[in-house]
């Protein structure tokens, strides 16, 4: 919703969680709140503002700055009223003449060591320390200004996103109790006591320099201009706001977009949203330049071959160019020569369309999304034993779990915001088991350390959880009660009984995971018997040729224990992008329409095909990689790919590029020329997430709100250009407004039944399912029952990976990410997060690393089965010897290049985490980056023609 | 064989000790004497210092100060066998500095081995603890109740209620500390108790764990005191070894575990929960309360907070029966209080008395006037914090009622004595200059307000603008005071403000 800029209300202190209630009378006005309520809250709540500096509401109470004093009837002095908690009975008054005095006192304190340039200073109008010397009446500072400051300390202007302005410092903390309270990381701290007490990132370095990963909380924190977002030190300050959701990772950070018309000088983490409560990461926080970047392209273009120049054409002749190739296409090679892949970074309403338009438009079900490539074996392992495709818990959940398994996933990189969450669960004392090759940072962090780190062999995950399952049974720690009430009996009998063979037993297994015996009895121990245990899980279990067993490992592993169904316990899947949940609920996927509900159902078909008014196929279509197969047979000819860019993230690069260039009409969408664009006939120019409408689902099923802050650069929406694209084609499909697309959504799919945009304009997300049963949504699942009614034990054969190390290919390659680039890196790579990550590298153990006798920042050839490319080399003991491991955020680096078509047995997820590599000392880059690179020139060259005539002749966008 | 005490805690090593200890040694051998040299702590009779004992049939007589050019000379004169002449001071226990004195806390210091457990107990020692093992845990916290016992460390807040909140506060890990960071100027009682009798304190601090479930202590200790800290160490390694810590405390099956732990060398660490900060091994900075510590101390656990002398009270409190403790002193200052004497004093030492002697006795009877024999100007009670008295208050009566009354504070029992050459604008001014070295930066009014301080009585001593100064160095007084968290800004102002009210000519008034 559009709304005037103001800070967010600060009540000062954090909300008291206690069911009992007191009441106090302040300033006269009888308050009732919940007990440890402070003064200062209580008076917010009443509408009595109590001045303040070091109070904020999102960070414990400090007590240091001494602007809150009240006087409390039957106490000596003045207390703070931070600090204060409310009693009842108790009497306050905030506002008498002696407070007035004493605050004042207090801010000519202040001022007497503060610059006076409030006109030139950034923060003008939007200062804490402003706002409250205007409250308390200053009007004179008596010490004058030539005694001992601080305005000649030096900005530290080494963040690229934030300047530290020591001079306006005024000692609070805000910022350094944001680093370790909201985010964990612990990187401020205070310098020197008394008067030279001085905020220091680490010890008296710069920020850059320092642990800092410049998540923002400090600068969000800080009550001056001290700490300062560079945008609004060049841009002023924003006149409106825009509250929306984060277009990066799964987490679905709630933000304000706040503006300058439609300049956007700042993204600030929203407090009431559901899914941060006001934090952010380096990625969502600042990395947001990538949206008006000089590379967007503005306007659609249209060639014959990818060896032609681009040319610049009217939507309307950009849609009519591709409708008519794709139906020549169909006529020539049949209804299912033409498909369509989905994207995960769009909106809800915008798959809606694309799947709609593939099923109504192309008359069949080739389409596909890139949930394929990362969570498809949890679409399919969980609706197997529980019933749906989805996380069963919110995020806020892991405030109240005391065992967390983190397997296969790096929350503090992939998912910084849900990172900070549990890191504070973990500092408050819950235990900690972290299943994966690599020593991540929550291994050791600070003041979190993880109780067991069982460091698994690439590709061995479904005989880790079955030895963890194997003790739990085998030492009688299983949840009989649960089981025998909520799960299918003869399916856990026949489990048990396949479990309960000694082969699953850890010390059966150790020689295949690696991973002693010992450790896992006692994280088994601890997992059942530690109180609520949660698993978080990532791609590092489902990117495997077994990753839907080991989903479904998960599942069982939960079910056993009786953790599910509550809060604090669960299956989380930590989705990768911003709206994986949501596309592949829209029915991204060839064999299910909406809702997970499949194609070859005539009852669910004809539902649709009533409100369609069209029929449908009712045979499933292809997935990606048989769409690659068939586009390499000649089979498969068209395809519009929506914002994904297969040709960088999807596995053996050699054979995608083989498939793409066998297509006779490629459609992209996308906001860059990225690299599957160069392979493509049309493009059209995508719309970012500040440019249109809509919703986004993250990992937690929480549905939120995606608002226009500014106009499409290209004139569309992406959920426009679809329309316009069918129209083009024939297909009937009007709607005015992403809402009416979302009416559509909720009357197709019983999950969504609740689901509107005046629903959530009021609850600002909702969690589904969200029906007549659950009409506020649905925070934790499966709570009496499971939704598929009793809780399935599917049977987890551990089966090994073709894709085996040997004395060719002695080292595993596994892959994973960065904190400061996102996927593809499409978007990061045009900001100044490349001061954090410029490259992607290879990371391997001393031990490998001296056998080839390759030192840190070598190039070092890495050679797979199916092909090879060169990175620079890093040497970590992060990592286990025989086990490497890379990032690929740079379509350079090739990485995808080695990595094979082996996929899950079931989803054909690719088997990104394992491949097996040799690797050696190299000097040069590989043939395959080599024609890349050339490739890339070419492309570049093509479209620089087109954008330099667009330059000389005005063309208006 | 004959015995001869040579002090060894800090005082008695500063004024030179150990060469006299040596010199004993050295010209023992010479002669061929075999004699049994114990270094005890002191009497805390500092002015005497180095203060040599000899052990005779009559009991210990005393010699001093001794320096070790004497040592030949006093073999000459015959001081082994007791004998007057070269300063000789006759039997210890007949000094009237010492015979006068009220002694608890110090009644083995000085006398005893201070490693030796069957010498404490020898004395008195155990006694408590052997008590108080047959007690109920809610039974000694009345017992500490009903002696009256208040915080030394200079709040003055009863003990038995701080033990009766932590008492009551649900089973979890609690902690004993004992606040062992004296750091006011002019104070010295804890150190010379650590180093002249440390067992008392473990013994204290034993007992309070019974009290209130507590089965860790630890002795938060600055780290200036290095030989307290060989000492305590000692002591508990002793303590230890005679089973009187452990996880079977003499027998009894209870627990209690006691560590020493240093400080890093702020002022700020002797409040009490920028201590705890500190001990958790963070930068040392004061907390607000609530949460009181007794509830959410140490690691966030329930925490008994007690200054060195209150721990170890407890000792006699419980060898002798609350009682007999209650029947010392005056009001609601019970029992002793070990005054430490300084400054520009005659004979400086440890005056441990009742309350209710006059602060004029003290530095009269005691002290014997000032050691440049001018006339007092002031006298600063309770460390640097506390209030300047005039010569005119010397009549107060030494209790915590009576200072309070006086805008004035007892405090740790510190007392430094200034003459009439002092300047006390130089002193005020060094009050908020102390406080600008020792603040932890936490809060406003103390972080910025000691820097301004010290600028406005630079402007008043220069004679700028010296009544509007005046005025804003009141106002600045009582945003200290009422503004800041703990009472390192809070109590700043009160040597301040005393030395401008008593002493208005020297602010050019």
């Amino acid at each position: 919703m559009l709304q005037f800029y103001e800070p967010q209300k600060d009540y000062g202190t954090p909300a008291s969680l206690s069911n009992e209630t007191v009441t106090l009378n302040i300033d006269g006005v009888a308050v009732s709140v919940p007990e440890g309520t402070s003064v200062m809250r209580a008076a917010a709540e009443a509408g009595i503002k109590v001045p303040k500096l070091c109070a904020t509401d999102s960070l414990e109470v400090f007590g240091s700055c001494r602007m809150c004093m009240v006087e409390i009837e039957g106490r000596k002095g003045y207390p703070a009223s931070c600090t204060t908690p409310a009693e009842n009975g108790m009497v306050v008054n905030t506002q008498t003449d002696k407070v007035a005095d004493l605050r004042r006192n207090v801010m000519e304190l202040y001022i007497s060591d503060h610059p006076l340039d409030c006109l030139t200073c950034p923060t003008n109008g939007n200062c804490e320390l402003q706002d409250t010397a205007g409250e308390v009446g200053l009007r004179e500072v008596r010490y004058g200004y030539e005694g001992n400051n601080h305005l000649d300390a030096e900005k530290d202007q080494s963040n690229p996103y934030f300047t530290f302005d020591a001079s306006k410092c005024i000692v609070c903390s805000r910022c350094v109790r944001a680093c370790e309270e909201t985010q964990g990381t612990f990187a401020l701290t205070i310098d020197g006591r008394g008067f030279a007490s001085t905020v220091s990132p680490g010890q008296k370095e710069s920020f850059m320099d320092s642990d800092c990963v410049s998540c923002g909380a400090c600068v969000s924190a800080c009550p001056t201009a001290t700490l300062t977002e560079n945008t609004i030190i060049k841009l002023g300050q924003p006149e409106h706001s825009v509250i929306t959701t984060c277009a990066y990772c799964g987490v679905g950070c709630s933000f304000k977009a706040e503006m300058r018309g439609n300049t956007v000088v700042n993204m600030t983490p929203w407090k009431d949203g559901k899914a941060n409560e006001g934090h952010a990461c380096v990625k969502g926080r600042f990395a947001f330049g990538y949206a008006t970047h000089q590379d967007r392209i503005t306007s659609p273009m249209v060639r014959d071959s990818i060896e032609d120049e681009w040319r610049e054409v009217s939507w309307d002749e950009a849609f009519s160019f591709a409708a008519e190739r794709m139906r020549s296409i169909q006529q020539k090679h049949g209804n299912n020569s033409i498909g369509a892949i989905s994207s995960s970074r769009c909106t809800n309403e915008e798959v809606w369309l694309v799947q709609k338009l593939v099923r109504a438009g192309f008359g069949n079900n080739n389409i596909d999304t890139c949930a394929r490539v990362c969570h498809s074996p949890t679409g399919y392992g969980l609706k197997t034993t529980l019933g749906e495709s989805a996380g069963t818990q919110s995020f806020a959940s892991v405030a109240q779990t005391d065992v967390v398994m983190v397997m296969g996933s790096n929350p503090t990189d992939a998912h910084p915001v849900f990172g900070s969450r549990l890191k504070k669960r973990l500092r408050e004392g819950a235990k900690l088991i972290i299943v994966d090759p690599r020593k991540i940072e929550l291994v050791d962090a600070p003041h979190v350390k993880a109780d067991y780190h069982l460091p698994v062999r690439p590709g061995t995950n479904v005989a880790f959880i079955n030895a963890m399952a194997h003790v739990i049974i085998d030492e009688g720690l299983e949840a009989s009660a649960f089981i025998a009430e909520r799960c299918e009996t003869p399916a856990f009998e026949q489990w048990r009984t396949f479990i309960s063979d000694s082969k699953h037993s850890p010390e059966a297994t150790e020689s295949i995971t690696g991973i002693p015996a010992a450790d896992i009895r006692a994280a088994a121990r601890l997992f059942a018997t530690g109180g609520n245990a949660a698993i978080y899980y990532g791609l590092g279990v489902t990117e495997h040729s077994q990753g839907s067993t080991a989903v479904m490992g998960i599942a069982n592993l939960a079910m056993l224990t009786g953790n599910i169904g509550r809060e604090g316990v669960g299956v989380n899947p930590m989705r990768g992008q911003n709206n994986v949940q949501g596309s592949c609920d829209m029915g991204s996927f060839p064999h299910e329409l909406p809702g997970y509900r499949h194609i070859s159902d005539g009852d669910t078909r004809s539902l649709f095909e009533r409100d369609w008014q069209v029929g449908l196929d009712p045979e499933p279509g292809l997935r990606i990689p048989n769409m690659f197969d068939a586009a390499i047979d000649g089979e498969f000819k068209g395809l519009y790919c929506h914002g994904e860019d297969i040709a960088q993230s999807d596995p053996n690069t050699h054979h995608v590029e083989a498939a793409l260039s066998s297509l006779e009409c490629l459609i992209v969408q996308d906001l860059f020329l990225n690299e599957t664009a160069k392979f493509a006939h049309v493009f059209f120019p995508g719309s970012s997430f500040l440019e249109k409408d809509g919703t986004f689902t993250n990992a937690e099923r929480r549905i939120s709100p995606v608002r226009q802050a500014m106009p499409p650069k290209a004139g569309l929406a992406d959920w426009e250009a679809t329309l316009g694209f069918a129209k083009a084609l024939d297909v009937d499909m009007h709607y005015d407004h992403p809402s009416e697309i979302m009416d559509e959504i909720s009357r197709l799919m019983p999950t969504f039944d609740g689901v509107n945009y005046d629903k959530l304009d009021t609850d600002g997300s909702i969690q589904w399912p969200c029906n007549d049963e659950a009409p506020d949504g649905t925070p934790t699942m499966h709570i009496n029952e499971f939704v598929r009614g009793k809780g399935f034990f599917a049977v987890t054969e551990y089966v090994p990976t073709d894709e085996r190390a040997n004395r060719k290919f002695p080292l595993l390659l596994t892959t994973g990410r960065i904190l400061s680039q996102y996927n593809v890196g499409a978007q990061t790579r045009r900001t100044e997060n490349n001061r954090w990550h410029s490259e992607d590298i290879i990371e391997l153990h001393p031990h490998d690393a001296e056998e080839r006798g390759i030192s840190d920042g070598d190039w070092a050839g890495i050679k797979s089965r199916v092909g090879d490319t060169v990175l620079r080399a890093k040497v970590s003991e992060n990592i286990q010897p025989g086990v490497v491991y890379t990032t690929f955020h740079f379509p350079e680096s090739g990485a995808n290049v080695i990595t094979t078509d082996n996929s899950d047995w079931a989803t054909n997820c690719p088997e990104y985490k394992v491949t097996a590599v040799q690797i050696c000392k190299v000097t040069a880059p590989s043939a395959w980056q080599e024609r890349q690179q050339a490739f890339n020139e070419q492309q570049q060259s093509l479209l620089k023609k087109v954008r330099r005539q667009d330059e000389s002749s005005h063309t208006p966008s | 064989m004959i015995t001869v005490y040579v002090p060894r805690d800090t005082t008695a090593c500063a004024l030179g000790a150990d060469a006299v200890a040596k010199a004993i040694s050295a010209e023992a051998a010479k002669r061929n004497i075999a004699l049994n040299l114990v270094r005890n702590g002191s009497r805390g009779l500092f002015w005497l210092e180095t203060l040599v004992e000899v052990a005779t049939d009559k009991g210990r007589v005393a010699y001093g100060p001794v320096n070790d050019t004497d040592v030949s000379a006093l073999f000459d004169a015959g001081f082994l066998e007791g004998k007057d002449g070269h300063l000789a001071l006759g039997l210890t226990e007949d000094i009237p500095y010492l015979k006068n004195q009220q002694r608890v806390n110090f009644v083995r210091a000085g006398i005893i081995d201070p490693l030796n457990v069957d010498d404490y107990k020898a004395h008195g020692g155990y006694a408590g603890l052997t008590r108080a093992l047959a007690m109920q845990p809610q039974a000694i916290v009345d017992e500490v109740k009903e002696s009256g016992l208040r915080g030394r460390g200079g709040a003055a807040f009863p003990a038995g209620i701080k033990w009766q909140t932590v008492h009551d506060t649900p089973p979890q890990q609690k902690y004993i500390v004992c606040n062992a960071d004296e750091g006011d100027s002019g104070t010295f009682a804890d150190r010379l108790l650590m180093e002249a009798d440390p067992l008392q304190l473990i013994e204290g601090m034993t007992i309070a764990g019974l009290a209130v479930g507590a089965t860790q202590g630890y002795i938060y200790l600055r780290s200036e005191y290095p030989k307290a800290h060989d000492v305590l160490k000692s002591a508990l390694a002793n303590a230890y070894a005679a089973g009187y810590l452990g996880d079977n405390i003499a027998d009894s099956g209870k627990h209690f575990d006691l560590e020493v732990r240093l400080g890093a060398g702020a002022y700020i660490c002797g409040e009490e929960t920028s201590l705890l900060d500190s001990l958790e091994g963070k930068r040392g900075m004061v907390r607000a309360k609530p949460p009181l510590p007794a509830i959410v101390g140490l690691f966030g656990q329930p925490t008994v907070i007690n200054n060195v002398l209150t721990l170890a009270s407890v000792s006699s409190i419980f060898e002798k029966g609350a009682a007999h403790y209650k029947s010392l002193g005056v009001g609601r200052s019970t029992g002793t209080l070990p005054m430490q004497l300084a400054g520009n004093i005659k004979r400086g030492g440890i005056v441990e008395l009742a309350f209710g002697n006059t602060l004029r006795s003290l530095l009269e009877d005691f002290g014997g006037g000032t050691l440049s024999g001018k006339a007092i100007k002031a006298v600063q009670v309770g460390g640097p914090l506390g209030a300047y008295l005039p010569e005119s208050a010397l009549d107060i009566s030494l209790d915590y009622e009576s200072f309070a009354a006086a805008s004035a504070m007892l405090g740790h029992g510190g007392v430094v004595v200034f003459d009439e050459s002092a300047d006390m604008l130089e002193q005020a001014r060094f009050a908020m200059e102390f406080c600008v070295v020792e603040s932890c930066g936490k809060c406003t009014p103390c972080r910025v307000g000691s820097t301004r301080g010290v600028e406005v009585i630079d402007k008043i001593r220069d004679g700028k603008e010296r009544d509007n100064n005046l005025i804003l160095l009141e106002d600045l007084c009582e945003t200290m005071e009422f503004g800041s968290l703990c009472a390192m800004g809070g109590l700043t102002p009160f040597p301040v403000r005393s030395a401008i009210k008593h002493f208005p000519e020297d602010f050019g008034g």
